[in-house]
C-alpha cells in the first residue's frame, strides 16, 4: 500500500498534478479513524474514555490482541477487537503510534 | 525510500514547495477562482456533515470546504434523553461551530439550502448567493412523515412533542414532565424501522422513569410500539425490572401497540382501528421518518424516502459528484445514529480526497457504538464493526453485539461512565 501510494505521489509530482497535502489516506488511517469516535481525534480523549494517543505500537497490538482473545477484561473493546484481523490490528497500531 | 511514510515523504519534499505545486495546479484545473483549489460543499452540520468537513481538511489541507447549516449551534440528539431525565442541562448538549472554522479553516455558512442542481454543480441558498461545488456532501438528517399518524403534524408537535430533533422540542417535553402530577401516565409512541437511533425511544422511557421515580413515583410510562422487537430489548427489560419495577409497560405492535391516530384535545392515542384509546397526561409521539427535506427535493431519494449510495464511497447512485451520509443514506447494516454518521463522514472524506487525486481508496471500515443510560449509574451498549461484503456494508461476523445480561452493578456503572466519555469524545471528534 505505502509503496504504491508513494509511487503514485512521485509520479504525480513529476507530472505537476497536486499531491494530497495533509494526513495520509491509508488503510491504517481509515481503520484508526474509527477509534477516534470514542477515544477522541488522534486518540486524545477529552473526557472519561481512555486516551490511546502516544502509545507504542507493540503495546497497542498486545492490548488489542488481548481484548480479542478475552485475556483482558473489557466492557466493549472485546466486542470491537474481534472485528479485526491480526494484520489490521498491526495497521491500526502502526498508524496510531506514529501520530504526532 | 521503501520505509518512507507519506508524512515523512512530504516533509522531505518540503511543504512549501508542495503547497505551491498543489495550489497552482488545482486552480488551473478548476478555474473556479477558489483560494485553495477544489471546493467541497457540505450541507448539514450534524455529526455526519461536521465530521466530513473536518476530515476533508485533515486529509487535504488544500481543499476549500464550506459547511452550510441553518442553525447557529448544534444541539445533539445523543444525550437529549439525559436532559429529559435531569442528568444534564441543554447547555451541555449544545455545540458551537467555531472550532471547525478556527482550527480547521472550514467556512461555515448559516443559511438554508433551497435547491441543488447536480448538472450545474450548484446549490441555491435562501439568503446568500448560489454556491458552486466540485463535490457536494449532503448530510441533512431526517424529516418526519407528518400525518402518517392521523392528526399528528408539525403544528400539533408544539403541544404533543416528538422531541426527536433535539432543541426546543426537548425542552418542551421536559417541561411537560415537570408539570405532570404524581400518578400521571406518560405515553411514548415508537415508530417502525428504519428510524433514527433505534434504542432512542427505550432509553427515553428509562430516563423518564428515572426522573419520575425520584419526583413522581406513582406515575407510569407506557411505550406503544409499531414493532414487535427493539434494540437491546433484553437488556432494557432486565434493567427496567431491576430499577423501575412495574413502572414501564411496553406494548408490541402485534399486541395493539401501533398508534394510528391522535386526539389532541382529549390527549388520547388511538390504536387497533380506533377500538382502543390510550389517554396520557404527557404524550410523546416519535413519528415515522424519511430523509431530510432537501434530499427529497434534490432527487436523491428512492421510493421509500431514503438515499441509495455507493457503499464504499457514499456517492449517490442517482447523482454524480453528490455524496449522502448520515441518517438520510442507506448504509447497509449500519443503524441511523450519530456514531454511524461520524464514521461515514470520515469514510466519505477519504473517498472524495482519493478520487480528486486518482489515488486508490483503501477498503472501508466502520464502527457503531451505542451507549444507552437506564439511570445515572446504569449503562448498556450495542456495538458493531462493519466492512464491505458483497458490495454492501455488513457487520463483521463474530464481532460486536450487546453488553452481557445479568452483569454485576459495577459493569453497568462502568458503561454509564463511558457513556459520558463517549459523548465527550464523539462531539469533540465531530465539532472540535
Amino acid at each position: 500500500m505505502r509503496k504504491s501510494l508513494l509511487f503514485s505521489m512521485i509520479t504525480m509530482l513529476a507530472a505537476g498534478i497536486p499531491a494530497v497535502a495533509g494526513a495520509e489516506v491509508s488503510r491504517g488511517a481509515i481503520l484508526a479513524s474509527t477509534c477516534f469516535s470514542c477515544h477522541g481525534t488522534d486518540g486524545k480523549s477529552p473526557g472519561d474514555m481512555p486516551s490511546i494517543y502516544g502509545v507504542p505500537a507493540e503495546s497497542l497490538v498486545k492490548t488489542l490482541q488481548d481484548f480479542k482473545s478475552g485475556m483482558r477484561p473489557a466492557t466493549v473493546m472485546d466486542r470491537h477487537a474481534k472485528g479485526y484481523s491480526d494484520d489490521e490490528i498491526h495497521e491500526i497500531a502502526d498508524y496510531l503510534s506514529k501520530i504526532k | 525510500m521503501n520505509t518512507l511514510t507519506r508524512r515523512r515523504f512530504m516533509q522531505w519534499m518540503g511543504s512549501g514547495a508542495l503547497t505551491a505545486i498543489s495550489t497552482r495546479a488545482a486552480l488551473a484545473q478548476t478555474g473556479s477562482g477558489g483560494k485553495s483549489g477544489k471546493h467541497i460543499v457540505v450541507v448539514g452540520g450534524g455529526f455526519g456533515g461536521a465530521t466530513c468537513a473536518k476530515y476533508l481538511r485533515r486529509y487535504d489541507s488544500t481543499l476549500e470546504v464550506t459547511l452550510i447549516e441553518k442553525k447557529p449551534e448544534f444541539i445533539t440528539c445523543p444525550a437529549s434523553n439525559w436532559v429529559l431525565g435531569g442528568l444534564r442541562g441543554m447547555d451541555k448538549i449544545t455545540h458551537s461551530y467555531d472550532k471547525l472554522q478556527s482550527r480547521y479553516g472550514i467556512k461555515v455558512v448559516h443559511d438554508k439550502v433551497t435547491a441543488v442542481d447536480p448538472a450545474a454543480r450548484k446549490i441555491t441558498l435562501k439568503d446568500g448567493a448560489p454556491i458552486e461545488y466540485d463535490r457536494l456532501v449532503m448530510s441533512p438528517g431526517i424529516d418526519f412523515q407528518w400525518n402518517a399518524i392521523e392528526g399528528y403534524d408539525k403544528a400539533v408537535s408544539e403541544t404533543i412533542p416528538h422531541a426527536y430533533k433535539a432543541g426546543p422540542q426537548t425542552v418542551l417535553l421536559r417541561k411537560q414532565l415537570e408539570a405532570m402530577k404524581d400518578g400521571g401516565t406518560v405515553i411514548i409512541s415508537a415508530p417502525g424501522n428504519p428510524f433514527r437511533c433505534p434504542p432512542g425511544p427505550y432509553e427515553r422511557a428509562s430516563m423518564i422513569a428515572y426522573y419520575l421515580k425520584q419526583h413522581k413515583p406513582k406515575s407510569k410510562v407506557i411505550i406503544l410500539d409499531t414493532k414487535d422487537k427493539f434494540s437491546k430489548q433484553g437488556l432494557f427489560m432486565e434493567g427496567w425490572e431491576k430499577l423501575y419495577p412495574g413502572m414501564i409497560e411496553w406494548v408490541a405492535g402485534s399486541e395493539g401497540g401501533k398508534v394510528e391516530g391522535v386526539d389532541v384535545k382529549g390527549m388520547t392515542l388511538v390504536t387497533q382501528s380506533g377500538l382502543v384509546k390510550h389517554k396520557g397526561d404527557v404524550i410523546n409521539i416519535i413519528p415515522p421518518q424519511k430523509a431530510g427535506w432537501i434530499a427529497q427535493e434534490s432527487g436523491l431519494t428512492n421510493d421509500q424516502g431514503w438515499c441509495p449510495v455507493n457503499q464504499k464511497t457514499f456517492e449517490s447512485t442517482l447523482h454524480k459528484d453528490v455524496y449522502v451520509i448520515g441518517d438520510s443514506s442507506i448504509a447497509g447494516a449500519m443503524p441511523k445514529s450519530g456514531h454511524s454518521a461520524n464514521n461515514q463522514g470520515k469514510m466519505c472524506a477519504a473517498a472524495i480526497v482519493t478520487s480528486l487525486y486518482d489515488l486508490p481508496l483503501p477498503e472501508p471500515s466502520h464502527v457503531n457504538t451505542c451507549y444507552s443510560l437506564l439511570s445515572d449509574d446504569y449503562g448498556i451498549t450495542v456495538a458493531a464493526v462493519y466492512h464491505l461484503k458483497d458490495d454492501t456494508i455488513a457487520g463483521v461476523e463474530g464481532a460486536g453485539g450487546v453488553s452481557p445480561s445479568d452483569a454485576p452493578a459495577m459493569t453497568r456503572k462502568r458503561e454509564a461512565v463511558y457513556a459520558g466519555g463517549w459523548y465527550d469524545s464523539i462531539t469533540a471528534d465531530s465539532f472540535g
